[in-house]
């Protein structure tokens, strides 16, 4: 199974294997990875399962979309790697992926 | 020192609170009562991509069981409560297992409303609100069959969005003038009738059930002017009331759901309440609600888990909500009862709209249709109190959180 790499907030480094087919987000909340909330459970309705992708990952995920930019643009502290978790599938491709969780996730929070 | 913490409820808030009081370092005994027998799962895809068939249970778990034993919580799953003694402290389970406790946590959740016309115990009439409800109704939606859905919310017309999808004939029944009546904008309701309708879903509104009939199962539901329904699938989404019997019964105040303050307290100082089953203050909208929402369970488990463990914490958040309806997102953020102007942003025609409400020049609410924008910039305006300028707020074409 390919194995993706959470930085915590804490700096702890978390490496998961994970089913193909899956989210991300999916992984991190089973697995109980600090920082990601994941509130509405893949909806793309909270924004609280944002990470920031380590930049030699970013050409392999899909482009976001509509809705998910939308919530992104107030997210906690964006940036242009910034991604909803819940919106990248697992992919024998991703083996790899390095994933940092944000300090916080929603702005207001 | 406290050593022992209940929590009875195994859904979003229970599953919260369990995180929160391991993070937070309580170390004593962490037990976990569920009536259902699943570990803590995911409720609103159940109406959705559960229903569909597009997710397997696994995937609707929020951890798998190792975090559980990594996390030394005691599961007593399938067992429901049979009594709670709040002078004694121990609660009482199904199977006759008494459990004493230093602080318990209720997450019951919420009970659906039943239909209570002649008929209405007849096989064949579903409720959809755990995973069991599920396979029984899904085994019905085949290509063709007719399925009438009676309750115009977010449950039903969720559950006729699916049926829909998988080629059903589908009839939605609504008692009121229009559908979700109660939570959305009559602009809102017009969008996603018309979106039902576009789909092929009849909707039905100003109908009033008044009997189901059959031989040995539901066959048809009749209404108030005489006209008859056949269902080969039969969904009640009447609405939820808080599952609150085990509290009033052990003599804890409630009033529609359980009687909490801003710390998530019952009326016995070693009980704490979360989720769909309270009654609780909201400082933000000043006045007391009972919520039914994702957002709340967890939000509420986290603060009364801190609370727990004397740490004061006040629950004062600005609650949210959607519903996925083909490939439309409904997007609500705040509360706008008692508002006294709406706005509407942009055109029901594209497909992306918003329609925010104000009280006093204050932004209250924003339901937002297809627009994650709006409903993001909003939960930031309305948490904030914020006062947008109207006629900025009228144009769709200016971002919401430039509308100030």
């Amino acid at each position: 199974m390919p194995k993706i790499v959470f930085i915590e907030p804490t700096g702890a480094r978390r490496e998961i294997e994970a089913p193909v087919g899956v989210t991300v987000m999916e992984v991190a909340r089973q697995h109980g990875v600090a920082g990601i909330v994941a509130q509405c459970g893949g909806a793309c309705a909270c924004a609280t399962c944002h990470v920031y992708v380590a930049p030699e990952w970013l050409g392999k995920l899909e482009p976001r979309e509509d809705m998910e930019e939308g919530m992104l643009e107030n997210a906690w502290e964006p940036r242009p790697n910034s991604r909803l978790s819940c919106q990248v599938h697992v992919t024998a491709e991703l083996d790899g992926l390095e994933l940092t969780v944000p300090l916080r996730q929603a702005q207001h929070d | 020192m406290m050593s022992t913490i209940l929590i009875v409820g195994a859904g979003q808030a229970g599953s919260q609170a369990i995180d929160t009081l391991r993070r937070e370092g309580f170390a004593g005994r962490l037990v976990l009562i569920g009536e259902e027998t699943q570990l803590p799962y995911q409720r609103p895809p159940l109406s959705k991509k559960y229903l569909a068939g597009e997710l397997d249970e696994e995937r609707l778990l929020f951890r798998h069981r190792s975090f559980y034993d990594d996390h030394r919580v005691e599961l007593k799953l399938g067992a429901p409560v049979i009594g709670l003694d709040p002078s004694g402290r121990r609660v009482t389970l199904a199977g006759g297992e008494d459990l004493a406790y230093d602080r318990l946590l209720l997450c019951l959740g919420a009970q659906s409303r039943r239909l209570n016309c002649p008929g209405a115990e007849l096989p064949g009439v579903h409720y959809l609100r755990a995973i069991a409800d599920v396979a029984p109704i899904r085994s019905g939606l085949k290509p063709g069959a007719r399925v009438v859905v009676i309750g115009g919310g977010y449950i039903g017309l969720e559950t006729a969005a699916t049926a829909r999808k998988l080629g059903c004939a589908v009839t939605v029944l609504e008692m009121a003038d229009r559908v979700m009546n109660r939570v959305v904008a009559s602009s809102v309701s017009e969008f996603f009738a018309h979106e039902h309708r576009l789909q092929g879903v009849k909707i039905v509104c100003n109908t009033r059930v008044v009997g189901l009939e059959g031989a040995d199962r539901v066959e048809r539901v009749v209404c108030a002017d005489g006209s008859t329904h056949p269902a080969d699938v039969l969904v009640v989404g009447v609405g939820a009331q808080a599952h609150s019997e085990l509290a009033s019964t052990a003599g804890l105040a409630c009033e529609n759901g359980i009687l909490v303050d801003e710390y998530c307290r019952t009326s016995d100082p070693a009980i704490f309440a979360a989720g769909d089953c309270t009654n609780h203050p909201s400082p933000r909208f000043g006045m007391r609600v009972r919520l039914e929402s994702v957002d709340n369970a967890f939000e509420q488990a986290k603060t009364a888990a801190l609370n727990m463990l004397e740490r004061p914490t006040v629950h004062d958040r600005v609650p949210w909500f959607w519903s996925d309806q083909y490939d439309n997102k409904l997007l609500i953020v705040g509360l706008s009862q008692g508002f006294d102007q709406q706005v509407m942003r942009g055109d029901p025609a594209t497909r992306s709209f918003s329609v925010c409400y104000l009280k006093g020049g204050e932004l209250q609410a924003v339901e937002a249709i297809n627009h994650s924008k709006d409903y993001m910039a909003a939960r930031k305006l309305i948490t904030e109190r914020a006062r947008p300028d109207l006629a900025k707020l009228a144009d769709i074409q200016i971002g919401l959180k430039d509308s100030l």
